[in-house]
């Protein structure tokens, strides 16, 4: 599959590792600028140790670049300087503090107030919901919501490129399928997505291409069409076995 | 009934604390020795609630900041003749130099390991104020230790003392409160819920980790020399491990994470065991029956009872 011209992200030959154990194996992946690409595979096919070592937040070999520019292997500040901004697998909500408080460390590395209350103002409209529980604690709001405030915090740091991490998990499925859809419009308003998904029919349902990922290693890289049951799927990765 | 507001609570506790505070002063005696102490304990325990409460890291060593800032202190001005008003600063800063050589590297441990690691470094500061004779007189310490104060003026009487170590500790607090309601706080807190979270953030978390560590030895050493002023005394066990348990002790029992905690955790840890002198041979015994009551009671510190006043007027 050809690449497009303007990557936003550029990965090649990333390896995670945890000590001795590699988790993720000479790894090569793209995301153009404006697209939203998703990594399926099932349990501890290695794809939040795809995400956390883009973001300089596990050891490991290898190249990413984004915007352009090589990045450092531990860097994740400047990852997010950069405008490339991880919203972590479990959400990663700071309980004892209040929704705002949440929304407002999001924005740690802004400075114009004026530009914070913005990017706020933009997430409350994306998420009505946590507006009228923005006195509330994080760790008192449901698991939709609470995922709706870990997207929403992400956003405030103003980002290029929005590295998701199983933003479905343990969510009903009506709230998973609303966390799509507001996945899709701001996909739709320009933003490039790298998601991480178990649910293969809700991510593809987004996506513009996926990747497959297998006992750390990408065994296939698809487009939605060619997936159309959970049989194309089970055929991709069987003929990569 | 409205719940109190936490200004509300803010003015009651300082008024509460007012109150003791005039009724020991005009009342005078023993007592006033104790709430002396009281005030030192609560000044180490506010600094290691800043790494323990707000950044949600673990440190058995505070004891050691303590103790080089005390002997410093004890060395300059019984050894070598300096005024207290000077040695108290160098001890200090030489605490702080110390927090960042050894925090820099024992940071990157997490958990039970930055725990144990902290727990050898004040064993280590332990063995070299037993075994380094030559400066620190070894178990029998050093005495003749002067007391604070500026020139020919010495902070003698104990009604100074309580004054100046109450002033101390009120800005100590306030410190620690506009610390923690600071940007700085606010990373402090998030790097206590997930490390890995507040980096993706962009918060600098061994940065901020190496500075909690350091504003925590700070103010430990700054209890370090008043306590070694205040007693005119000082030796190993000054700073031994019960220092440790202490700190522990005032922080759940007050409140950890609470700016109040601490102060409300050292009156009690205190003021507690005076209370039960007539049990005499079982004074020990009431005392850790007396705390365990108020963990049972108040899992979260005495400092976090505020917060149930509302559901008890539901």
């Amino acid at each position: 599959m050809s690449k497009p011209s303007q990557l936003t992200l550029e990965v090649s030959g990333l390896t995670a590792r945890y000590g001795p154990i590699e988790a993720l194996h000479a790894t090569n992946l793209h995301v153009s600028e404006g697209e939203l690409v998703a990594v399926l595979g099932p349990n501890g096919a290695g794809k939040s140790s795809l995400l956390r070592r883009i973001m300089g937040l596990v050891e490991g070999d290898g190249r990413v670049s984004f915007a352009g520019s090589l990045l450092p292997k531990s860097d994740p500040r400047g990852c997010t300087m950069r405008g490339m901004v991880l919203v972590p697998e479990g959400r990663g909500i700071f309980g004892p503090m209040t929704v705002l408080e949440n929304l407002d460390l999001g924005a740690y590395l802004a400075t114009d107030k004026s530009e914070i209350e913005t990017r706020l103002q933009r997430v409350f409209d994306l998420f009505p919901r946590l507006k009228d529980r923005q006195k509330q604690l994080g760790g008192s709001l449901s698991g939709g919501e609470q995922q709706m405030l870990a997207i929403g915090r992400g956003l405030m740091a103003a980002p290029k490129l929005l590295l998701l991490d199983e933003p479905s998990l343990g969510l009903a499925p009506r709230l998973a399928e609303e966390i799509f859809v507001t996945l899709g419009a701001l996909n739709k308003s320009g933003l490039s997505v790298l998601l991480v998904e178990q649910k293969a029919p809700l991510a593809l349902k987004l996506a513009q291409r996926a990747y497959l990922l297998s006992v750390g290693r990408v065994v296939s890289e698809v487009t939605p069409d060619q997936i159309r049951s959970p049989h194309d799927l089970a055929r991709y990765y069987l003929a990569a076995a | 009934m409205q719940p109190p507001s936490s200004r509300a609570v803010r003015v009651s506790v300082i008024g509460l604390a007012l109150a003791l505070f005039v009724y020991v002063f005009v009342s005078g005696g023993y007592l006033m020795t104790v709430l002396s102490f009281a005030a030192i304990y609560a000044i180490f325990a506010t600094g290691l609630n800043f790494f323990m409460g707000y950044a949600g890291q673990v440190s058995f060593g505070q004891n050691a900041f303590a103790a080089l800032s005390g002997y410093t202190s004890a060395v300059l001005t019984s050894t070598y003749g300096w005024a207290p008003i000077a040695a108290l600063p160098i001890g200090v800063c030489g605490a702080v130099v110390v927090a960042v050589l050894v925090g820099y590297p024992a940071l990157r441990l997490r958990g039970h390991y930055l725990a144990m690691a902290t727990l050898a470094l004040g064993m280590i500061v332990y063995e070299i104020a037993v075994e380094w004779q030559s400066i620190t007189q070894g178990y029998m310490g050093i005495s003749g230790i002067p007391p604070l104060g500026i020139g020919r003026w010495e902070l003698t009487d104990p009604r100074q003392q309580l004054v100046f170590l109450t002033l101390l500790l009120a800005i100590a607090l306030l410190a620690a409160y506009r610390l923690k309601e600071s940007r700085f706080g606010m990373a402090l807190a998030a790097i206590a819920g997930s490390e890995d979270a507040a980096m993706a953030l962009g918060i600098n978390v061994s940065r901020y980790k190496l500075a909690a560590f350091v504003i925590a030895a700070a103010y430990a050493a700054i209890a370090g020399s008043l306590m070694v002023h205040f007693v005119g005394f000082v030796s190993p066990e000054v700073f031994g491990l019960h220092l440790v348990i202490a700190g522990f002790m005032i922080l759940y029992v007050g409140g950890i994470g609470s700016i109040f905690g601490p102060l409300f955790g050292a009156l009690i840890v205190t003021l507690l065991p005076e209370t039960f002198r007539a049990f005499k041979d079982y004074q020990d015994l009431a005392y850790g029956a007396a705390l365990i009551v108020i963990l049972i009671f108040a899992p979260k510190g005495v400092a976090s009872m505020a917060r149930l006043l509302p559901k008890a007027h539901r």
